[in-house]
C-alpha cells in the first residue's frame, strides 16, 4: 500500500524544504560574490513571483549585493486609465460587467469600477472567463466580460470565446503580452537590468524558446522560473551565473512543466482569436505589439465594436493632484521602490490606493504594504 | 443600446460603510473608534469605575462588583450557510459569546440573552434545529439563555435569520489582550483556520464536509483548565475570530505596545485547510477560528510547560502549541519566520470573507 502522507511529505519537502532553501541562499551568496561587482540588478516580470518572495519572506536571505525588482508583471497594474475607463462607461450605460476582482479597485480616469458598482452599476466579480460566459446563459442581458492579464489568462479567454458563446456575450480585452514589454524595459536609457527571471507559468504555454531571439539582440540571459521558493532561488542562483560568465543564454529552471516549445495547443487558440497590437500600459509607456485585441473575425464577440463607448464625457474630471505624485511608473520599471513613494503606506494604502500598484495582489506597492518589501526584518 | 440606464457618479466610498468595514481588520477598527465609540461617558464622577470599558476594544467590558468583575459581552451572528460543516448559526450564536467572555477571565457564564431577528417565510424547521443546536451548546458550555427577543421583518428585508447574544460571568481576576510584555510566549490552543476555511470550502463546493470541518466550540471549560493549571502566567488572551491570528496578534501587540514574531513552521494547521488555503489563495493566519484562543505566557519554560500541559489534557487543546514569543520592536510589528526568511503578517485589507460569523 502505497504511503500517501509519506509521498505528500516528499513532494512537499522538495520545494519547500528549508534546509534546501538555506545551501541555496549561501549559494546565491557566493556566486554574487564571484561577479565582483555589486549590485547586480536581475528583474522578474511576474506578480506571482513577487508573491511567492514577499509571502516566503526571502527577500530576507537574498545577497545585499542582489537587486531582485519586479518589472511590469502585474496585469491589472499595467491596464491603462482609458481601458478602465471603457468598462466604467460601460457600466455607467447600465451594461452588466463581468470582471477580475482586482480590477474593481482600479482607478479609472474619474471613477473605478468599485465606485460606479456602489452607486448602483452592476459589476461582478468572476473567477474565470467560463463563468462570465455562465452568467450571460442565464440572463438575456448583455454581459461584457472586463478581460485582463497576459498570455496565461489570454488563453482561457481565447478557449471560450472558441466555444460558441451566447448572443448577449461580449468582450473588453485589456490583455496584454509580455515578451514586447520585456524588450521595452531592456531597452531603456539608464537601465540596470542584467537578467530577466522570466514566469514559469507564462512558459508553459509560450515555451521557453520564445525568449532565444531576445536573449541574441540584447545580450541578457532569461531564466524561467516556477513560483516555490526552492523554484525562485535555484532560479537566481543560475541567472547570476550567467551574468557572472557573461554567458547570455536562456536556461529552463522549470522543467517539470515548462518546454521548449511549449503548448502548442493554446498557442493556436490564443493567436486565433487575438491579435498584437501597440499600447500604453499605465505607468511604463507606449508597447508596440504589448496589447491583445481581438480579430475582425470574432468582432461579434468584441465590446469595443458592439457599443459606441464615449470616453469623452469622463475627461472633464481631471486627475487628482495625488494621482500625480504616484511613482507607479518607476516602480514598475525597475527604477524606483515603493519606499521612494511619498504616498506609499500614508495616502496610499490598500483601501485607499492612488496608483494601481496599491490595488492588485500583485502589484509591487500592495505586496510591500502587505509583507514589509525591507530585508531588515 | 437599449434600457441603459445612466448610472449616477459614484458615491465617494468613504463616506459610505462597505463589507470591509465588518470584515475585523484596520477599516472596522477605523470606523469603530472614529464613530461607534465616541462620545459615551466613560470617565466623570458618575460614571463608574471602569476597569474596560467601550474604548478598550476588549472582548467585552469588565465592570467591577465587590471583590471581583462582572463581564459583559454581546456579538450578532449573521453568517452565511447558516448551516455549515461543524456547526450552524445557533451553535456560532452560544460559542462566539461564551468564548468573548471566557477571553476575559469569565469562563462560567452566569446566562446569556438571545435576540432573533427573522425573515418572513424562515421555515420553521429550520428556526427548530438552530434552537436545539443552541440548547446543545449552552449545555456544552454549562450555561443557558435566561431571556431573549423575537423580531420577524418582510420578505427581502434581511436574509433569513441574524442571532444577537448577550453574556454575563463574574471573575476575580481578569485577563486583557493588552497585557504583554517583552519576554512572554504566545501560545495558540489549537490548530487555525479550519472555520473560515470550511465556510470557503462549503461555499465553493470544495471538499466533502467531514474533510474540511468549522472548529466552532465553546473554549470556556479549556481555558478554565488553562488558567486553573498557569498560576498568574497567562497574561493576556483574545480569540482570533474574523482577521484570524493575525489580526488577533496584531491588537495584542499594539495594545501591549510590544512586536511579536511567530515561527510559520510551528504553526498548527491542518493539512487540508493548508491545501484548501492555498487554493483559494487565503492565508490561514488571516482565517476566522471560532473555537480557539491566543494566551500570552510569562515565567519562562515552566510555566510554557504547565500550560500546554493543561491544554493539551483537555479534548479541545490537544494541538496547543507555542507559536512565537514577545521582543523588543516596533510597538503593534508582527513578523513571520517563515522557515525560509522573514516578513511582516499583515492585517487583512478588505474582505476576503464575508459573512463567517
Amino acid at each position: 500500500m502505497p504511503d500517501v502522507v509519506g509521498l505528500e511529505a516528499a513532494r512537499e519537502l522538495k520545494f519547500r524544504d528549508p534546509a534546501r532553501a538555506r545551501e541555496l541562499a549561501q549559494a546565491l551568496e557566493r556566486v554574487c560574490a564571484e561577479v565582483g561587482r555589486a549590485p547586480v540588478s536581475v528583474m522578474h516580470v511576474c506578480g506571482s513571483h513577487e508573491q511567492a518572495i514577499a509571502k516566503f519572506g526571502l527577500r530576507s536571505v537574498l545577497p545585499r549585493t542582489l537587486d531582485v525588482i519586479m518589472g511590469p508583471g502585474c496585469p491589472v497594474c499595467v491596464t491603462d486609465l482609458p481601458e478602465v475607463d471603457e468598462a466604467v462607461v460601460l457600466a455607467q450605460d447600465g451594461v452588466r460587467i463581468a470582471t477580475y476582482g482586482d480590477m474593481l479597485k482600479v482607478p479609472g480616469t474619474a471613477y473605478s469600477l468599485a465606485e460606479v458598482k456602489g452607486a448602483g452599476g452592476r459589476v461582478e466579480v468572476v473567477y474565470s472567463a467560463s463563468q462570465a460566459v455562465e452568467m450571460a446563459r442565464d440572463t438575456t442581458e448583455e454581459i461584457v466580460f472586463f478581460a485582463t492579464g497576459f498570455e496565461t489568462t489570454a488563453v482561457a479567454t481565447a478557449a471560450v470565446i472558441l466555444n460558441d458563446t451566447p448572443p448577449n456575450f461580449s468582450v473588453l480585452s485589456a490583455h496584454k503580452y509580455i515578451p514586447p514589454v520585456m524588450e521595452i524595459v531592456a531597452e531603456m536609457p539608464g537601465t540596470r537590468i542584467e537578467g530577466f527571471l522570466a514566469a514559469g507559468h507564462a512558459a508553459t504555454i509560450t515555451g521557453w524558446s520564445i525568449f532565444e531571439r531576445f536573449v541574441e539582440r540584447h545580450r541578457i540571459p532569461v531564466v524561467v522560473a516556477g513560483f516555490e521558493p526552492l523554484d525562485i532561488l535555484a532560479g537566481l542562483v543560475k541567472l547570476v551565473e550567467l551574468v557572472r560568465d557573461g554567458t547570455p543564454r536562456v536556461e529552463n529552471m522549470f522543467p517539470r512543466c515548462v518546454t521548449p516549445a511549449g503548448n502548442r495547443n493554446a498557442q493556436a487558440q490564443l493567436w486565433r482569436v487575438f491579435r498584437t497590437t501597440g499600447g500604453r500600459w499605465r505607468g511604463i509607456a507606449h508597447v508596440p505589439n504589448g496589447n491583445l485585441r481581438l480579430r475582425d473575425e470574432f468582432a461579434h464577440v468584441d465590446a469595443r465594436r458592439r457599443f459606441r463607448i464615449d470616453l469623452q464625457r469622463l475627461w472633464t474630471h481631471a486627475p487628482s493632484s495625488l494621482a500625480q505624485l504616484c511613482i507607479c511608473g518607476d516602480i514598475m520599471a525597475g527604477i524606483a521602490s515603493p519606499s521612494r513613494c511619498p504616498l506609499f503606506g500614508r495616502e496610499c494604502m490598500p483601501e485607499t490606493p492612488v496608483g494601481a500598484c496599491m490595488v492588485s495582489s500583485e502589484g509591487t506597492c500592495r505586496i510591500w504594504h502587505q509583507y514589509g518589501g525591507h530585508p531588515s526584518l | 443600446m437599449s434600457g441603459a440606464v445612466r448610472v449616477a457618479a459614484g458615491v465617494p466610498s468613504e463616506r459610505a460603510v462597505t463589507l470591509k468595514h465588518g470584515a475585523g481588520g484596520r477599516a472596522m477598527r477605523r470606523l469603530i473608534e472614529e464613530t461607534l465609540t465616541t462620545g459615551y461617558d466613560t470617565a466623570g464622577e458618575s460614571a463608574p469605575a471602569w476597569a474596560i470599558g467601550l474604548t478598550a476594544l476588549d472582548d467585552g467590558a469588565a465592570i467591577p462588583v465587590g471583590d471581583g468583575w462582572l463581564v459583559v459581552t454581546t456579538d450578532a451572528h449573521v453568517i452565511h450557510p447558516i448551516v455549515f460543516p461543524g456547526g450552524d448559526i445557533g451553535r456560532l450564536a452560544i460559542c462566539g459569546t461564551v468564548n468573548d467572555l471566557a477571553m476575559m477571565g469569565a469562563t462560567e457564564p452566569l446566562g446569556l440573552t438571545c435576540s432573533i431577528i427573522l425573515e418572513d417565510g424562515f421555515s420553521r424547521a429550520e428556526l427548530e434545529r438552530i434552537h436545539r443546536s443552541m440548547v446543545a451548546a449552552c449545555r456544552e458550555a454549562g450555561t443557558t439563555v435566561v431571556t431573549g427577543d423575537t423580531k420577524v421583518m418582510g420578505r427581502g428585508e434581511i436574509d433569513g435569520i441574524a442571532i444577537t447574544t448577550t453574556g454575563v460571568g463574574l471573575t476575580r481576576a481578569i485577563v486583557p489582550d493588552a497585557g504583554l510584555r517583552v519576554g512572554d510566549c504566545l501560545v495558540v490552543t489549537g490548530t487555525i483556520g479550519d472555520h473560515g476555511i470550511a465556510l470557503m470550502a462549503k461555499r465553493h463546493g470544495l471538499a466533502a464536509d467531514d474533510v474540511l470541518c468549522s472548529d466552532v466550540a465553546p473554549v470556556n471549560g479549556l481555558v478554565r483548565a488553562a488558567l486553573a493549571s498557569a498560576d498568574g502566567a497567562i497574561v493576556a488572551m483574545k480569540d482570533p475570530t474574523r482577521g484570524g491570528v493575525a489580526s488577533c496578534l496584531h491588537e495584542m501587540a499594539g495594545k501591549s505596545s510590544v512586536a511579536i514574531t511567530i515561527h510559520e513552521p510551528v504553526v498548527p494547521i491542518r493539512p487540508a485547510v493548508r491545501s484548501a488555503a492555498e487554493l483559494l489563495g487565503l492565508d490561514p493566519l488571516q482565517i476566522a477560528n471560532e473555537g480557539k484562543a491566543i494566551m500570552g505566557v510569562r515565567g519562562g519554560e515552566t510555566a510554557v510547560a504547565r500550560v500546554l500541559a493543561s491544554l493539551r489534557a483537555h479534548p479541545l487543546g490537544r494541538d496547543a502549541a507555542v507559536i512565537g514569543e514577545c521582543v523588543p520592536g516596533e510597538s503593534g510589528r508582527v513578523v513571520l519566520d517563515t522557515g525560509f526568511g522573514r516578513r511582516l503578517v499583515a492585517e487583512v485589507d478588505g474582505d476576503p470573507l464575508p459573512r463567517i460569523c
